[in-house]
């Protein structure tokens, strides 16, 4: 039943070759030698040399870094509390919480950015750095409690109730039982969140303020005016960070979802 | 809070939890929930009434640019002087205006088409993953989601490299002899489909996987022997026990493509502009808050249905999976 079928393996190789081709390109052509972005001058590393000259570039890379480790980390607090309300408690106002935390995985951006900005200018909170980690972290908490409830919800939870028969307190048992269960997914969400923060051009741009340009604005406003190569070698070291941390991510979380959980499903 | 309504739930429609742990009881259980409702409330509520609010107002060349402000310092009469100073003003000019209809249409449009080019690309994808050997398909998860953490912005650039005038997809054409002249390809609605295709693929793959994947195959077995041929399993057994991995995927995608910016700004043309162009236009261009934030409005009542939709589709989707 599991041999796979021809149909089904060209569905694979065009959709696979759709979604990569483009980013591949992209990569080939940050090593052209050529300052036309669509002629072939040989191979060169010159782009990546001109970028370390790139103060401005730099500079919002740096902002980025920051503005998404620290929205990450709250994201990942905020959205793990919301997952375990969601799976291990009952009170009012359930619903509402509910929807709240599926909204702004739709929401177009456009509108969260300008729901908060208008925020920030009605409380008179001076927009930059941490309006920006504000904003990210509304969005990002809720990717982290989607990841974190999936994992909730399906382990075993006879475990967490041994642990409360024999006498552990629930704060004990939380930091002893469940956080160790579902750590990779608390990891996974705190990636997921990292890069969607590293990645945000809509609602950075709408709630940032004077000394904080971040990198996608950065890229945007040079991308505006047309393609180059420099622009070309700046993707493509994001593109190589951004790789190796989902490829070493879901590594750590397969082996230590083997060694933990041996009965259960991987998370899909 | 979490203490005083374990007997009397009123909001447990939503996935029913376990009944609270004795333990989680007290203060410390209060604060796990307290902590990010309040956080929701304050920066995802709250917001959006104080758009609703502005979307009343009128523009005024001031700090902040909109009158009226709401003045607590002068109590009763403040508040007074605040409610006749509201007016529905910006959405008569919405209304009256017909580029934002048409800006409106455009958008619902665009999103209608691309998603029914998302389904049609993402079905055989996701049930080809599902169907590929048990080994292989963390793997096939992995490389289809891996697009997906690379920067949003990064790839739609990657597709003007190749989409521009003497760029790749033009040279291997006329390279094959598809055509004899290079065409334009940015700047148009073809060229916004496919970004949009491209950008929202992993979307309606994962959850169309994740339904697929859990198909009882006894159900497929029983159909083959049974002679129905293998095509015709799929669309009277497979699709329609994927309903709601279809749904949520359509829904998943449909919503923020109806606002989105960032694809049509970078591969579409300055003709015809979608929403949440004309949106950012309005707002970073011509610093028009209030008929901003009253597009904004407008376009959440525009989504509020298929919000719902995929909410409930989504409670479900937890609901079933326990």
């Amino acid at each position: 039943m599991r041999r796979p079928s021809f149909t089904n393996l060209v569905a694979l190789a065009l959709g696979l070759a759709f979604l990569y081709a483009p980013i591949a390109i992209l990569v080939v052509y940050s090593f052209n030698a050529s300052r036309l972005v669509t002629v072939w001058g040989g191979w060169s590393t010159r782009w990546y040399v001109a970028l370390l000259e790139d103060r401005a570039m730099i500079d919002a890379a740096l902002a980025s870094l920051g503005i998404a480790i620290a929205s990450a980390a709250l994201a990942t607090v905020l959205g793990t509390m919301a997952a375990l309300a969601l799976t291990r408690f009952r009170f009012r106002g359930r619903l509402p919480f509910a929807a709240m935390i599926y909204a702004p995985l739709v929401m177009p951006e456009v509108i969260t950015g300008l729901s908060l900005l208008l925020l920030f200018v009605a409380i008179d909170l001076d927009r930059g750095f941490f309006t920006v980690i504000i904003a990210h972290t509304t969005l990002t908490m809720c990717f982290v409690t989607i990841i974190v409830q999936a994992r909730l919800a399906n382990f075993d939870r006879s475990l967490e109730e041994a642990a409360m028969d024999l006498g552990c307190p629930p704060g004990r048992t939380f930091f002893a039982i469940t956080l160790p269960l579902i750590m990779p997914a608390v990891i996974a969400g705190f990636l997921l969140a990292f890069s969607l923060s590293l990645d945000d051009l809509v609602i950075a741009s709408f709630t940032t303020g004077p000394g904080a340009t971040t990198l996608p604005i950065r890229i945007y406003s040079e991308v505006r005016l047309g393609v180059k190569p420099e622009i070309n070698a700046v993707c493509t070291i994001f593109i190589a960070v951004v790789g190796a941390a989902v490829i070493a991510a879901s590594l750590i979380e397969r082996s230590r979802a083997r060694e933990l959980v041996p009965c259960s499903p991987p998370d899909a | 809070m979490a203490k005083g309504s374990v007997g009397t739930d009123l909001g447990s429609a939503v996935s029913r939890p376990h009944p609270a742990l004795p333990c989680w009881r007290g203060r410390a259980g209060w604060a796990i929930v307290a902590a990010p409702y309040l956080w929701l409330l304050g920066f995802f509520l709250v917001p959006f009434l104080i758009v609703l609010k502005i979307s009343l107002s009128e523009t005024a060349i001031a700090q902040p640019p909109y009158v009226p402000v709401l003045d607590f310092t002068a109590g009763f009469r403040g508040v007074k002087d605040f409610v006749a100073g509201l007016s529905f003003a910006n959405y008569f000019t919405i209304a009256g205006d017909y580029l934002y209809m048409f800006s409106y249409l455009k958008s619902l449009k665009v999103a209608a088409v691309s998603t029914a080019m998302l389904l049609l690309c993402g079905v055989p994808l996701a049930y080809a993953m599902a169907r590929a050997p048990r080994a292989a398909q963390p793997l096939l998860v992995t490389l289809v989601v891996l697009p997906f953490w690379t920067s949003f912005l990064i790839r739609v650039y990657a597709w003007i490299n190749i989409l521009q005038r003497d760029g790749l997809l033009n040279q291997a054409m006329v390279w094959l002899g598809l055509i004899d002249q290079p065409t334009t390809w940015l700047a148009t609605d073809t060229a916004v489909y496919i970004g949009l295709v491209y950008s929202y693929l992993p979307f309606m793959v994962l959850p169309l996987y994740a339904s697929f994947e859990r198909l009882d195959e006894s159900l497929l077995e029983a159909a083959a022997d049974l002679g129905c041929p293998r095509w015709k399993t799929f669309f009277v057994i497979t699709l329609p026990l994927a309903g709601r991995g279809l749904g949520a995927g359509a829904l998943l995608c449909f919503v923020p493509i109806v606002g989105e910016f960032v694809v049509p700004d970078l591969l579409g043309g300055s003709d015809a502009t979608m929403i949440g162009q004309t949106l950012w236009t309005e707002f970073f261009a011509n610093k028009d808050w209030p008929v901003a934030s009253a597009v904004a409005v407008v376009l959440i009542v525009l989504l509020i249905a298929p919000i719902a939709v995929y909410q409930h589709l989504q409670t479900g989707e937890i609901e079933g999976r326990r």
